[in-house]
């Protein structure tokens, strides 16, 4: 029995958890930032608007 | 007034548990741990890289398992790190829970998602490996089994803490679900591996019978370094996002996007 | 009312507690059925499912009639605590200044007399129905014995931890279960020990131990839960 697809199965499989599990956080920290930019600027116009 | 001095010109022998006390601020641990992160990637990739070289090239093929083998320096490491990573979330959740650091309780909630990605790549890996060696695409081994149960644990905590809306109180439970798992952790592990001795005569393991020889052994062990560093990463990018969430409003975290940190 | 001193002796708390849970569960004594029926639902089920041969259930017999304990056990675990807790009377107790790990220790015990109890009592009609050898059935029952009570413990502590969410009881059994894995090992192992006539006696010294550490650790964390979930 050819034993390639398996390996590369176990390994594709694991680096695809692998990567995901790296990157996820780094999606959210993104989406967060821009929150937070986004907070910032309109604060910082109702802010000018009161002035 | 006395207590900016002290910050700035500490008596040698607090130093440390000021240290300690200064990483239970958000915004100081946001920074401190943000210095380590690309170290720790930069190190996991180069050992990786070593790793899976000589796990692949270096090392011959075994001439009973074929070269199914390899998926050893997957499945091993893998397993390896999924247990420690719960021992570590079980840790940090036991000082989360005596001092009520909020850090702490982060980084503890931080741990089980990656432990339990772990635990999955262990159980998908152990499947491959098993088809060619035993035929069948899953087998009730004790390694096997005791991962599967890893991995309930693992997803109870982080199903208890996403069910719970106040954060601090969500954290809190599933740290006391994480201790109390961790407490049984080693009955479960070694009734597993009875029970699979109990019911085939034997232990099955899916290193077989053949001895390991000391080559086939230097990737294994730099893979198992090379994964703790991920963890590190991971753990420490998980705990940052985190903080940035619960900290939304606060200046800190405003000063820390204005930067571009 | 003036200063946390509780009023009343330790042991007459605890009795007072266990008597008012009892009469209170004995009140809804339809609610009381449920647990048991749904025992017996789950054994027939195996034989439906799997065929009605002899060799076959007796094979499995110990196995399922632990199973269905367990399943039993964590579908009547969600009531040791929540009617307490919605009606407030939970907290009342937490405040009495009585210490929270009795309180809990009264409740896991109601629990185990009302749901474990019948379990260990039905045994012999369930390994009848799954054609469980008879020399068999004295350590089974025995393993019921030593086993439920440390279901109902470590199941204490799923409920304390998951009391205060809506649909707590779905999540309740997924937390437990992992921990009752060495319990259904040590347990089934006894029994098939018996049947194929090797040595039983250290599995029931497992159990034995399992229920001594249970019970002098369980509380405790069931009492801690409790008090993250009411804070």
């Amino acid at each position: 029995m050819d034993h390639t697809p398996f390996i590369a199965g176990a390994y594709g499989i694991g680096a695809v958890i692998l990567l995901w599990t790296a990157l996820s956080p780094l999606l959210r920290k993104k989406k967060i930032t821009q929150d937070i930019r986004r907070l910032i600027e309109l604060e910082e116009r109702s802010g000018d608007a009161k002035t | 007034m006395t207590i900016e001095k002290t910050i700035d010109n500490p008596p040698r022998k607090n130093a440390l548990v000021l240290f300690i006390h200064k990483l239970g601020s958000p915004a100081y641990f946001y920074t401190f741990a943000g210095r380590f992160i690309p170290w720790f990637w930069a190190i996991f990739l180069v050992l990786t890289a070593i790793g899976m070289y000589q796990a692949f090239f270096v090392v011959p093929a075994d001439y009973q398992q074929g070269q199914s083998f390899r998926i050893m320096y997957l499945h091993v490491p893998a397993a390896w790190m999924s247990m420690l990573a719960y021992v570590i979330m079980a840790v940090l959740g036991f000082i989360a829970l005596v001092w009520r650091i909020r850090v702490v309780e982060i980084l503890a909630m931080s741990c089980a998602p990656v432990g339990a990605a772990f635990t999955a790549a262990t159980l998908i890996a152990g499947s491959l490996w098993g088809r060619p060696t035993w035929g069948t695409y899953w087998v009730w081994d004790a390694r096997l089994t005791s991962e599967l149960v890893l991995l309930f644990l693992y997803l109870g905590v982080i199903g208890l803490h996403n069910a719970i809306d106040e954060p601090r109180k969500a954290a809190r439970a599933a740290c006391l679900l994480a201790l109390v798992g961790a407490v049984n952790l080693p009955i479960i592990h070694y009734s597993v591996k009875w029970w699979n001795t109990l019911h085939q005569g034997s232990s099955i393991s899916l290193l077989g019978g053949s001895s390991i020889d000391s080559s086939m052994l230097w990737p294994l062990l730099i893979m198992s370094i090379a994964v703790k560093f991920y963890f590190g990463a991971n753990l420490l990018t998980r705990a940052r996002v985190r903080l940035l969430e619960q900290d939304l409003r606060k200046s800190w975290v405003r000063d820390v996007v204005r930067e571009g940190r | 009312m003036t200063g946390n001193a509780p009023a009343g002796s330790l042991s007459g708390a605890f009795l007072a507690l266990v008597r008012r849970d009892l009469l209170l569960a004995f009140r809804r004594r339809t609610e009381l059925l449920f647990p048991v029926i749904f025992l017996l639902v789950v054994i027939s089920l195996f034989p439906l499912g799997i065929g009605p041969g002899p060799q076959l259930l007796a094979r499995i017999a110990p196995g399922v009639i632990w199973i269905a304990a367990l399943l039993a056990t964590v579908i009547s675990l969600d009531g040791l605590f929540r009617s307490d807790f919605e009606d407030g009377s939970l907290e009342q107790f937490v405040i009495s200044g009585h210490p929270l790990t009795l309180i809990a220790l009264a409740k896991i015990l109601t629990h185990w007399l009302v749901a474990g109890l019948p379990i260990v009592l039905l045994s012999p009609l369930l390994a009848v129905w799954m054609n469980l050898p008879t020399e068999t059935l004295g350590v089974m029952i025995a393993t019921l014995l030593l086993g439920t009570p440390v279901l109902s413990l470590i199941g204490s502590i799923g409920v304390g931890l998951t009391i205060s969410l809506k649909r707590g009881g779905q999540l309740l059994s997924l937390l437990v279960f992992p921990l009752y894995v060495p319990i259904l090992i040590v347990a089934t192992a006894a029994v098939m020990a018996v049947a194929d006539g090797l040595p039983y006696t250290q599995f029931l010294g497992l159990l034995v131990a399992g229920l001594v550490t249970s019970l002098t650790l369980a509380p405790f964390a069931a009492a801690a839960a409790l008090k993250i979930s009411l804070s």
